[in-house]
């Protein structure tokens, strides 16, 4: 397999030349995760988004967008973007860093740009250029505004996510912001960024702790979640909730000046829409585009939602 | 049937007990734990929890009973709930907010239930397709369906709606909600049948021996189909439950609900093979899992990394107390 892809490699690099002679077509490759969960959701909306303003902004650029639901698919996926379509450029967001390392390094083998979403490959140096959002910097400002909110200091409970390196580096960042600002963290659980999941989570902590001034659900899914589980209770001791990612109808709700969500922090799905602008822009102009592109986490209030409010996006 | 009868004294005592002695552990454990563990508050938040699972699981216990198996229950049940959610909210405009447009969902919950049973139903039986298999394409089918309906998002019910629609998971009765009372009477009903009824003596008949059954003239096909339409219809009725919860499905929706249910099945002493099943012993199969839960919850006993190997611990524990209870009789 593995002598079959290079081979193939060798053969897209001999064409390549050929290719740009007659009309100077590219083509570019994305391949992304499908939409198994709200924010993938939101990704793959932005994706689809990009894709039809490009296409109409560059004739000369193509695109072929796949989405995969495991990382095997996105391998078979990718071969097959290289074996069939020569791609000039691949936009990838991995599924998972190892299993994609090799796929992609063989596409860098073939003389295609590189472009990689969010989740970094296991080795440095393949791709051109890295888009990613920031999650120690989520986490941080997630913790900055707590520390805002509670002056007093206060009690607050925590929902985590799926346990993966983004969640601890998130929590970490979290935990660094708030040491020393007098916030006693009750509890932890993980709510896997599910709102099921986070509602019993929430009601348990409920029935566990009399007092809590505030809830950090690091995310809008179990924000969502636990404040169905306040609601139900009838605690009035809970001054907010704190969500996450900048889901649209929490941000509205920020925007309207509801108490219970005074903030948000962002983590875009929208990241993938800068990764595939960025590639085309490298493509047909001389602007040097490669490097390293991390997009901060910004705090989300009442005074500056509404330009991050995307009504169109299923996120 | 007979083998059963011969050493019954002994070993109906001892698979009744092993369920009801890690029930009766897991709550004293808890209350020993956290004085909240036996609160009003506690009590009812894990029954009402637990309503979900348990009305599925009832179904499931005749399924399994009966020699089957329906591993797309999960899914039916986010597949539903998205259609239910949008059909109320494409009639808002037109029949306002009120009783009617919530009455027609729960209608639309039960038909789309009974008839996703069906198919099911139909497939095995007339087709001849196996249980496992034929599930698991629904499974499949029903989970992509909802993530398609929701495009990748969320579906989320009209907010006025939902507000209406809230009591129906909140509200109740003497302080006792109606995901309580309706799980309760399932049961109820539940237990009725598998005990007194023909039917429940023929589900029983067919997962022993589908061939006897059939040389006895019990009609297999039709109480196959009927099972699995039942269960359907339970997936429903449970879906009518959990939507006012937060008013939402999405593709994580009823997730894994099919081997919750199933696990609970099993740990209540219903045999996995068929031929013999105890809708009170799912009931408490039902609570030893929303328990455990609930208890990791509640107590700083272990990181939470490790909730899933306690669980996994304690389901395979509960069961085998009743296969020692079985060697020694």
């Amino acid at each position: 397999m593995k002598h079959f892809v290079s081979g193939l490699a060798m053969a897209v690099a001999l064409a390549a030349p050929a290719l740009a002679q007659d009309g100077e077509t590219k083509v570019i490759g994305i391949s992304i995760p499908a939409a198994t969960h709200g924010w993938a959701g939101g990704m793959n909306y932005f994706a689809q988004a990009t894709v039809d303003r490009l296409e109409k902004a560059y004739p000369q650029l193509d695109f072929v967008l796949a989405t995969a639901s495991d990382p095997a698919k996105q391998v078979n996926d990718i071969e097959d973007m290289v074996a069939t379509r020569n791609i000039d450029a691949l936009v990838v967001l991995p599924f998972e860093s190892e299993p994609l390392t090799g796929p992609v390094q063989n596409v860098k083998a073939s003389g295609a740009w590189i472009t990689v979403v969010d989740r970094g490959l296991a080795q440095e140096g393949i791709e051109d250029l890295y888009v990613a959002g920031d999650n120690p910097g989520f986490g941080r400002v997630s913790g900055e505004f707590m520390a805002s909110a509670l002056p007093e200091g206060g009690k607050i409970v925590v929902l985590r996510g799926i346990p993966t390196t983004i969640d601890n580096e998130r929590v970490e960042g979290f935990q660094a912001a708030i040491e020393g600002k007098n916030i006693e963290v009750l509890g932890m659980e993980h709510g896997d960024w599910n709102r099921d999941k986070s509602f019993t989570v929430m009601q348990d902590f409920l029935s566990k702790y009399p007092q809590i001034d505030a809830v950090w659900a690091s995310d809008d899914d179990m924000a969502m979640g636990a404040l169905g589980a306040i609601e139900a209770a009838g605690r009035d001791d809970i001054k907010f909730v704190l969500g996450g990612a900048g889901m649209k109808e929490m941000v509205k709700r920020t925007m309207d000046g509801d108490a219970m969500i005074p903030a948000n922090v962002t983590y875009p799905p929208a990241m993938i829409a800068t990764a595939i602008e960025i590639t085309a822009v490298g493509l047909v102009s001389q602007a040097p585009v490669s490097g390293d592109f991390i997009i901060g986490s910004v705090l989300v209030t009442p005074e500056n939602a509404e330009s991050y409010y995307y009504p169109d996006s299923p996120f | 049937m007979s083998d059963v009868t011969a050493s019954a004294p002994r070993r109906i005592r001892m698979t009744v007990i092993g369920p009801i002695l890690a029930l009766i552990l897991l709550v004293v454990a808890g209350a020993m734990m956290n004085p909240n563990f036996l609160g009003w508050d506690n009590v009812t938040n894990v029954l009402a929890r637990s309503a979900f699972i348990g009305i599925i699981a009832v179904g499931m216990t005749f399924v399994i009973t009966a020699g089957g198996l329906d591993l797309s229950v999960g899914s039916m049940a986010a597949f539903i709930a998205g259609l239910m959610i949008l059909v109320m909210n494409s009639l808002v405009p037109t029949m306002g907010v009120g009783v009617p447009v919530i009455l027609v969902g729960m209608a639309v919950a039960l038909l789309a239930g009974l008839a996703a049973g069906l198919l099911n139903g139909i497939l095995i039986t007339r087709l001849g397709i196996e249980a496992f298999i034929v599930t698991l394409g629904s499974m499949g089918i029903y989970r992509s369906l909802v993530t398609w309906l929701a495009d990748g998002g969320t579906l989320s019910l009209d907010f006025n709606l939902r507000s209406l629609y809230q009591p129906v998971y909140y509200g109740g009765v003497f302080g006792i909600t109606w995901p309580i009372i309706v799980f309760a009477v399932v049961v109820i009903l539940g237990e009725i049948v598998m005990r007194s009824t023909a039917f429940g003596r023929y589900c029983a008949a067919i997962g022993s021996n589908d061939q006897v059954a059939r040389y006895s003239s019990v009609r297999v096909d039709r109480v196959r189909l009927l099972t699995y339409a039942a269960l359907g219809l339970l997936v429903g009725i449970a879906t009518i439950m959990y939507v006012p919860r937060l008013g939402s499905a999405s593709s994580a929706t009823g997730m894994l609900w099919e081997l919750e249910a199933i696990a609970a099945v099993i740990i209540g002493g219903t045999v996995l093979k068929g031929g013999f099943g105890r809708v009170w012993g799912t009931v408490i199969g039902v609570l030893i899992l929303t328990l455990i839960g609930n208890l990791l919850n509640l107590t700083d006993f272990v990181s939470p990394y490790l909730n899933g190997a306690i669980q996994g611990a304690i389901i395979v524990l509960a069961v085998v107390l009743q296969r020692e209870g079985k060697a020694r009789g």
